[in-house]
């Protein structure tokens, strides 16, 4: 009969291609989003990065131990408190073959500050730079800023020839929805250059031979990104073996993973604390039904605190993988101390007491607002934060939504009560401090503000003495903790997931740096 | 006309849903970079002139810039038209191929095991939806036997104008859970309807006069009772390629396929206005294109089937 | 509706129907399937002590607890629990209920409007018929699927956000509702078209009997066979079509979670072990509109036989 041909037919598809071959020079890469732009001075955000540190490198840079080194500068000095000097590696090209030269250097540094770059305000100290001569730059400062190197780490090198050939001198436009050659290419100094691009399909890597370093491993020829957003298909192509690496591992699939004989697992504690913001500016809460503004009242803060099973959370939620949190800073961050991460203790009983003695014996109505496709189980986080919080009284109404629009509608300051993580890429209280404590800081969602506070972050950015300097992180950090302006939750863990012999270094920063990638 | 209709709603939906500049920039913008992209995207004029502009920039493709991704929509629609374009004429091939098979088989056989089984199958075919299907062959053929992808379209070849998959092993591999999943549900109908037709058919005179003659029963089936019988399941499969245009959003939600359907479920979640207003517009285009040449066969034909059609359905 | 299906259910009793209802034990596996279902779900409150929807009864550290029957399951959870403790049967009791109130709501929007503009089409006849009919099959061809997204989309734009989480379940009725009334208008139209030119019919308008009457005291009841069959129908398609809409994340929010939503929220656990929080709501979808499909099957057959194509 006629099955007889399909059965067969098909047959024959299914054994022509079932040995799946393997090259084992490509490394494919999967994550749940894609870089926004390969144009490396128009987005600061995660993924976007990832993508553009493979091609582009930055004047210095953080090795695998996250430490400051060397890369296109290979020594600097400081003249002065507001002058820096970078003395540029003499045996770099780019990718096209032109000569890297402190040209480069300049023209990249104010590509980054022109008013289209969303790296301005990254580097806003910046005052002036100019070549010295052909490998050495010269770098001033408004103030003395004692974080530079760090910002410095993430402002990419481009050509200049290569961008005034293809009009793309100014950063381009995310916001406008600019097109430019530089948002769908991308030539830089690094270890590899991108030969295809399908936003949010495909981006081949190949490897640059004209790249002036070594790699650790010269059979890792091509990367392939491919990103899934899709969790469980993700886990799926990576037990299929369709995919070789996964830097945003589900927690919930680490288990089934770690089951698989030809895969591995890897975690580290990411440089990433997620928290609770409550505004405590607005008179009357937005979506509230009280009248007022309980968030104003210490009380009633402690209460939300105390009412949270931290534990719970780590357990159900986070399987395990994450690090209960006491401030918004994580161990190696220069003001971290285990003394100040302890966390009030888990108690419903004192929660519910706090609350009554506040004035709020039957609670009130708010609504949490949260990212479902940002941090480690964001929305699930959330939602058990919603019953816990329910057993006090308090009716939390959650609103979760993608991670754009969550960031959006909070800076537009439209969150009474709301989930935001944080890192802190120079490793430094400060930068905590500048974004979420600071009165009006573009991150101080919660409305925060203490002269005390205030001052010491005046003397963290102009004090040069460090003991000085750390004096004023501890007094400012003992201030905001016991004023429980925040929620802290947890320091996220972050895994990764890879074929048994694909060995790509976890970071702490998520960012995968496949120059040190290796094969067994 | 249809179209100048759907051009209107999309181009409503461009002005009433929400301001497309607070959709796009931060609170930090200042009111002068507000208003000089207001002026970049034409958004100072009166109503007809954008409604005027609207439609020329339609009919020449150009539909602004997504919300989300800042790219040109028509950009992404090019980039994306051929993962579904692929994606649904394969399934439409499955669909009709199988789908006649069967139903030529249990249209003979009324009264069989096979028959009965494939009927019944077909209605749980009905009853499963689209999504539960692809999860289950996720789970089955990739994750369990590992012999297929679960994702994506695999390497694909540029041919300038288009990407295809069709091209390469992995390609090809890649098309086959997406289009069987997508397939499913149209097989299931034209089952029906093959069977049904067959049915009729093989009760008529000239097949019982055919019979009579003593032509073989194979000839009879598949020569005579089949060639008639496929002249409307070929208009209706036809007109369900627009439906098949349609379920692939779920197929290719389900399959990461990049395709248009994935675009513009994301683009619903994200009210990317501009998006979902192009795909719009291509679908009616399509739409209008299909029953346009729907109607035309109809004519060429056989003028009785229009009559029988809408009978049929009453 | 209970009304219209009480009294054809009425007449059914004494009929041929009946009979063959009886003969039929697909059709009674499938009734009594249904019967058991609609049960469970409208007196749900009754039948579980839980409430899923009432996050404050919940507790994180039931969460994952895998059925009854394994070695780590719990007697109190008897198909386990989901992620957030929610004890999944009676989730799945309550999302069934959200399913099939909105399922239900789309098919009688669809059938009142569907049979409204088919019954005057039929009767009046002349342009407005010529429009009506046009209208069905531009509406024909577009997709229930993408109709129901394209309204959802819509909403969510005009719609401010608070309201529409409140709103959802409705713009979801409409948005299944509005595509797949066209059925019911083709074939109202149809049978209203047979039944015009009856004796009775010309006999009631001779002797004064105002149109409204005419059309839905004596023409209406005679047409309710066939788009009660439609209505089955429509209604497994209604149910799957709601389930799609949430598992794509357009449906009903996750707070309030269907069938569709239950799939979509487990799904994301479907690698890692805890298989039952994707499968239970999955078989109970297909065997609810399954049985609802058989049932319509059996009905096509039996009371309309020459809608069997």
């Amino acid at each position: 009969m006629k099955y007889g041909y399909f059965i067969k037919i098909l047959l024959a598809f299914f054994l022509a291609f079932a040995p799946t071959q393997t090259f084992a020079k490509t490394i494919k890469w999967s994550m749940q989003g894609d870089s926004l732009t390969l144009d490396p001075h128009a987005q600061n955000e995660g993924p976007t990065t990832q993508v553009s540190r493979q091609v582009y490198e930055a004047l210095v840079t953080r090795g695998l131990d996250m430490k400051i080194g060397p890369q296109l500068a290979t020594e600097w000095r400081t003249q002065g408190p507001n002058t820096w000097i970078f003395k540029l590696r003499e045996d770099v090209k780019f990718s096209d073959g032109t000569p890297f030269t402190s040209e480069d250097v300049v023209f990249s540094i104010l590509r980054a500050k022109q008013r289209t770059s969303d790296f301005k305000e990254y580097i806003s100290t910046v005052s002036g730079v100019k070549a010295v001569n052909d490998y050495t730059v010269e770098i001033t400062t408004s103030k003395p800023n004692p974080i530079l190197l760090n910002q410095l780490s993430n402002i990419f090198i481009m050509s200049k020839k290569w961008s005034e050939k293809n009009f793309a001198v100014m950063a381009q436009n995310w916001d406008a929805g600019q097109e430019t050659f530089s948002a769908t290419n991308a030539m830089g100094t690094g270890p590899f250059k991108i030969t295809l691009r399908e936003p949010n399909t495909k981006t081949v890597f190949k490897r640059n031979k004209k790249w002036w370093g070594t790699m650790k491993d010269d059979k890792v020829t091509e990367i392939h990104l491919l990103p899934i957003k899709n969790a469980a298909t993700r886990v799926a192509a990576l037990l299929s073996g369709e995919i070789d690496v996964v830097t945003d591992a589900p927690v919930q699939d680490l288990a089934r993973i770690k089951n698989s004989p030809a895969h591995k697992v890897e975690s580290t504690a990411q440089m990433r604390t997620i928290f609770l913001g409550m505004d405590q500016g607005a008179d009357k809460l937005r979506t509230g039904n009280t009248g007022d503004n309980p968030f104003k009242k210490k009380a009633v803060r402690q209460a939300l605190y105390q009412a949270i099973d931290i534990e719970a959370i780590k357990k159900k939620v986070m399987r395990g993988l994450s690090e209960p949190a006491g401030i918004i800073t994580f161990p190696g961050v220069n003001g971290y101390t285990e003394e100040l991460d302890k966390r009030l203790p888990y108690d419903v009983a004192a929660a519910k007491k706090l609350l009554a003695d506040a004035g709020y014996p039957n609670g009130f109505e708010v609504e949490l607002r949260c990212p479902n496709d940002r941090y480690v189980n964001d929305e699930a986080i959330c939602t058990a934060v919603v019953g816990m919080l329910g057993k006090i009284g308090v009716k939390v109404n959650l609103f979760a939504q993608t991670k754009s629009k969550h960031f959006k509608e909070l800076k537009d300051n439209q969150g009474d009560f709301y989930m935001l993580g944080w890192g802190v890429p120079t490793l430094d209280s400060h930068y905590v401090f500048h974004y979420l404590y600071e009165s009006g800081a573009s991150w101080n969602r919660v409305n925060f503000s203490n002269s005390d506070v205030d001052a010491a972050i005046r003397v963290m950015e102009g004090e040069v003495n460090l003991d000085k300097r750390n004096a004023a992180i501890a007094k400012a950090w003992k201030i905001v903790k016991d004023d429980i302006s925040y929620l802290p939750l947890h320091h996220q863990v972050i895994s990764w997931a890879a074929k048994k012999d694909v060995n790509v270094p976890i970071r702490p920063n998520n960012e995968p740096l496949f120059r040190f990638a290796s094969f067994d | 006309m249809v179209m100048l209709v759907v051009a209107f709603v999309s181009f409503s939906l461009f002005n009433f849903v929400g301001d497309p500049i607070n959709n796009m920039v931060g609170e930090e913008t200042s009111d002068e970079e507000r208003a000089e992209l207001r002026e970049t995207l034409g958004l100072m004029d009166p109503i007809h002139v954008q409604f005027t502009k609207f439609i020329i920039n339609a009919s020449k493709g150009e539909f602004g810039i997504s919300y989300q991704l800042r790219r040109p929509v028509s950009e992404l629609i090019i980039e994306r038209l051929p993962a579904t374009i692929e994606l649904v004429l394969i399934s439409a091939l499955i669909a009709l191929v199988s789908g006649t098979l069967l139903g030529v088989y249990t249209g003979i056989k009324r009264k069989g095991f096979l028959s009965d089984f494939i009927l019944a199958v077909s209605l749980l075919g009905v009853s499963l939806p689209t999504f539960v299907i692809g999860i289950l062959f996720i789970y089955l053929f990739a994750v369990i036997l590992g012999v297929l992808p679960s994702f994506g379209r695999g390497e694909v070849v540029d041919l300038g104008f288009w990407s295809t998959g069709f091209l390469t092993i992995s390609g090809l591999k890649a098309i086959i859970l997406p289009s069987v999943t997508l397939s499913l549900f149209q097989m299931t109908y034209i089952i029906r309807l093959v069977r049904a037709e067959m049915m009729e058919i093989l009760q008529t005179d000239y097949i019982k006069f055919a019979r009579a003659r003593g032509i073989n029963e194979k000839s009879i089936n598949y020569k005579h009772a089949l060639k008639n019988g496929l002249i409307p399941v070929i208009t209706i499969a036809g007109i369900n390629i627009g439906t098949l245009i349609a379920f692939s959003i779920i197929t290719e939600t389900v399959f990461q396929w990049p395709g248009m359907g994935f675009l513009f479920i994301q683009a619903v979640q994200f009210v990317d206005i501009p998006i979902m207003s192009a795909y719009l517009v291509f679908i009616a285009f399509v739409f209008v294109m299909i029953n346009f040449i729907v109607d035309i066969l109809y004519y060429f034909i056989d003028p009785r089937i229009r009559v029988k059609g809408d009978s049929a359905s009453g | 509706m209970d009304n219209k299906a009480l009294t054809t259910w009425d007449k059914i009793k004494d009929s041929e129907i009946y009979f063959s209802f009886i003969k039929s034990p697909t059709a009674i596996v499938s009734s009594i399937l249904l019967a058991i279902i609609f049960f469970c779900s409208f007196f749900v409150e009754f039948i579980t002590p839980y409430n899923p929807f009432d996050p404050s009864s919940l507790s994180l550290m039931d969460a994952f607890t895998p059925p009854s029957w394994t070695s780590e399951g719990k007697v109190e959870f008897l198909l386990g629990t989901d992620g957030q403790g929610r004890d999944m049967l009676s989730t799945i009791l309550y999302g069934s209920r959200i399913s099939l109130i909105v399922g239900f709501s789309a098919i009688l929007f669809s059938l009142i409007l569907g049979v409204g503009l088919g019954l005057t089409a039929g009767f009046f006849g002349g342009k407005y018929e010529m429009i009506v009919m046009r209208l069905t099959d531009v509406q024909l061809t577009v997709p229930s699927i993408l109709m129901a997204l394209l309204v959802d989309g819509i909403a969510r734009g005009i719609i401010s956000r608070e309201l529409h989480d409140e709103m959802a379940i409705y713009v979801l009725i409409f948005a299944i509702g509005i595509s797949e009334w066209p059925q019911f208008a083709r074939v109202s139209r149809a049978a209203t078209l047979v039944e015009k030119n009856k004796d009775y019919v010309s006999a009631s308008t001779i002797i004064g009997v105002s149109n409204f009457i005419v059309m839905f005291k004596h023409i209406l009841p005679n047409i309710m066979r066939p788009v009660l069959v439609i209505g089955t129908i429509g209604l497994a398609l209604a149910i799957i079509a709601e389930a799609t809409l949430s598992f794509l994340g357009v449906g009903v929010p996750p707070t309030t979670p269907s069938l569709g939503t239950l799939i979509r929220l487990g799904n994301d656990f479907l690698f890692s072990g805890e298989w039952w929080i994707t499968f239970f709501p999955a078989i109970f979808l297909v065997v609810l509109a399954f049985s609802i499909n058989l049932l319509g099957d059996w009905m096509r057959d039996t009371l309309n036989p020459k809608l069997k194509k």
